[in-house]
């Protein structure tokens, strides 16, 4: 916790238009990115993510509030300073956005002729590099009106790698591909960030995509952050009805009957422990199962099991539960 | 066949077909000149847009809308005293240009305004975001990804000159329309009539090509 965050947002709003009007779309957001991790940010459609990503890089201009790019505010730069800070930070699009009239490799050129002092011959063996990193290097002459969109997303993955950026914004960059596509390019991006140690900022409404390649969530509900956390533990225990509902995570129908019903929440080595069994035999417990999940993020598994629990010593048990490091959360509403 | 175009004298086609290709040329390529920039500062000062300069952008359409509702004929005659201070006459092809340019380069502004807003906007957004500066997001992005948008508008003002061209026979042009007009209408030679319409749809003919042929360069994506 030392380290300073890479990117922080303080209090940041953003409000279009004026008078009887006004829309907020982002509401006094506070964010801290940290170097090196991958930072999810989930909503539903409208809840203002495209707009929270686009103050990181100043592309929309908060109405109040800070964004400081490694500790510096960019809303009091010059447009030449900013331009510069723009050039560390890369972007790619829902809708890819390159240049119809250039090839692949002039799509990725194209950031690096905007510096200026780079021989043309150097800018085309680096734009080969980076089409290369991407896995389309057969591909660099090619239009993009020839390629297929998740051929056109890494094209723009290359784009925005050109000027060696410490950060990448993701704006729903998965979104237009079919799911196949969009798990490598996924990949890829997992790939970049253990690789180059590239710190990534992503939007979707997709909380698969979250699951995949997160470290952090933060959840997005009429412009405001709801939530926000390590991705196992949002995914473990949302604490917002819009969380749950974006996990698809349906309370299971109230059981009709018997007992108690519980949700036991657990993660890590416990997962695998024989604990269930165990206590139930322990303390005469009967269970019924019935929802459950088990599961990993990032290599860590966890497990969500909805149980109603009759007979013998609940409370012993549901102790016990917790004594082993499970999280017991009465599901009766 | 002779007696069907008695009246023709080739010498005169050639002449009027020369002038009418002078003055095309002549007027369109100032046209461009005038109204692409015209027509990108029309597009840039817009609202929401790269440049967004409210004032600016009211006095220029302002300008615009009153030069393309003045009739051709009528700035012909309101456009000689401009017309004699830029060119030192107001008579012949010299004579003509500037009136022609005066009216085809807002024309042609207004088609280079929309042409630029066709250009998905997300381009422009992704230029800025890796750090361009507005002149290279117009030289670099917007102008390139316009190109067939740009060249279907040089076409269409290319042919709307050459009808132009036509009236342009009051200040003593000459041309092909001045030709029909003089000879086939008001000394009811039909022969003349037909030989200069067919000489104009053939002109017209050969620019919608060229043109075709380069917009569908440019667009293949």
């Amino acid at each position: 916790m030392a380290e300073p965050p890479l990117i922080e947002l303080i209090d940041a709003s953003k409000t279009y238009g004026a008078g009887p009007n006004a829309t907020a779309a982002v509401q006094a957001v506070n964010l801290a990115v940290r170097a090196k991790e991958i930072f999810g940010i989930i909503g539903e459609s409208g809840a203002g993510k495209s707009t929270l990503i686009r103050l990181i890089n100043l592309l929309e201009r908060p109405t109040s509030g800070q964004v400081l790019f490694e500790g510096e505010d960019l809303c009091t730069l010059s447009p030449a300073a900013l331009r510069a800070r723009r050039r560390r930070i890369g972007m790619i699009f829902q809708h890819f956005n390159l240049l119809a009239s250039k090839t692949a490799l002039e799509n990725v050129a194209f950031p690096l002729r905007l510096e200026g002092g780079l021989a043309p011959r150097a800018i085309k063996a680096r734009s080969r590099d980076l089409l290369d990193r991407v896995g389309l290097s057969t591909h660099a002459d090619k239009h993009p009106g020839e390629l297929s969109g998740g051929q056109k997303q890494r094209v723009g993955l290359a784009r925005a790698l050109a000027c060696n950026p410490s950060v990448l914004l993701c704006d729903e960059a998965t979104s237009a591909l079919d799911p196949q596509t969009s798990d490598q390019m996924l990949d890829l991006l997992a790939d970049l960030n253990r690789d180059l140690g590239l710190t990534i900022v992503l939007i979707t409404h997709e909380m698969e995509v979250v699951r995949r390649v997160c470290d952090r969530v933060a959840v997005l509900d009429g412009g405001r952050i709801v939530e926000l956390g390590e991705v196992v533990e949002v995914f473990l225990d949302p604490q917002q009805s819009i969380t749950r509902r974006l996990l698809r995570d349906e309370e299971p129908p109230n059981p009709a009957g018997e007992g108690r019903t519980v949700r036991l929440i657990y993660r890590g080595a416990v997962t695998s422990a024989p604990l269930l069994g165990r206590i139930a035999r322990e303390t005469g417990v009967d269970y019924s199962i019935h929802a459950g999940r088990v599961s990993s993020i990032k290599g860590e598994p966890y497990g969500q099991l909805t149980l109603s629990l009759t007979g013998g010593d609940v409370d012993a048990a549901l102790a016990r539960f917790a004594a082993a490091g499970v999280r017991v959360r009465e599901a009766n509403s | 066949m002779t007696n069907l175009l008695a009246n023709v004298d080739w010498g005169d086609i050639l002449a009027a077909s020369e002038a009418t290709v002078l003055m095309l040329a002549g007027s369109l390529v100032l046209t461009v000149a005038i109204g692409l920039p015209l027509g990108v500062a029309l597009f840039l000062t817009d609202k929401g847009e790269l440049l967004e300069q409210r004032w600016v952008r009211g006095g220029l359409s302002f300008v615009v809308n009153v030069l393309r509702s003045v009739p051709f004929i009528i700035l012909l005659f309101v456009m000689i005293p401009f017309t004699v201070a830029l060119v030192g006459t107001s008579l012949g092809i010299a004579g003509a240009i500037p009136p022609l340019v005066v009216s085809a380069a807002p024309f042609f502004a207004r088609l280079v305004e929309s042409a630029l807003r066709a250009v998905d906007r997300g381009v422009v957004e992704a230029a800025q975001a890796m750090g361009a500066t507005p002149r290279q997001i117009i030289l670099g992005a917007l102008l390139p990804e316009a190109k067939p948008g740009l060249t279907a508008a040089v076409t269409v003002t290319a042919v709307a000159l050459v009808s132009y061209t036509a009236m342009a026979g009051v200040v003593g042009a000459g041309g092909l329309g001045d030709l029909a007009v003089r000879f086939g209408y008001q000394r009811f030679q039909t022969d003349v009539m037909v030989v200069t319409v067919v000489l104009l749809l053939v002109l017209v003919q050969i620019i919608q090509m060229i043109g075709d042929f380069v917009t569908a360069r440019f667009s293949r994506r």
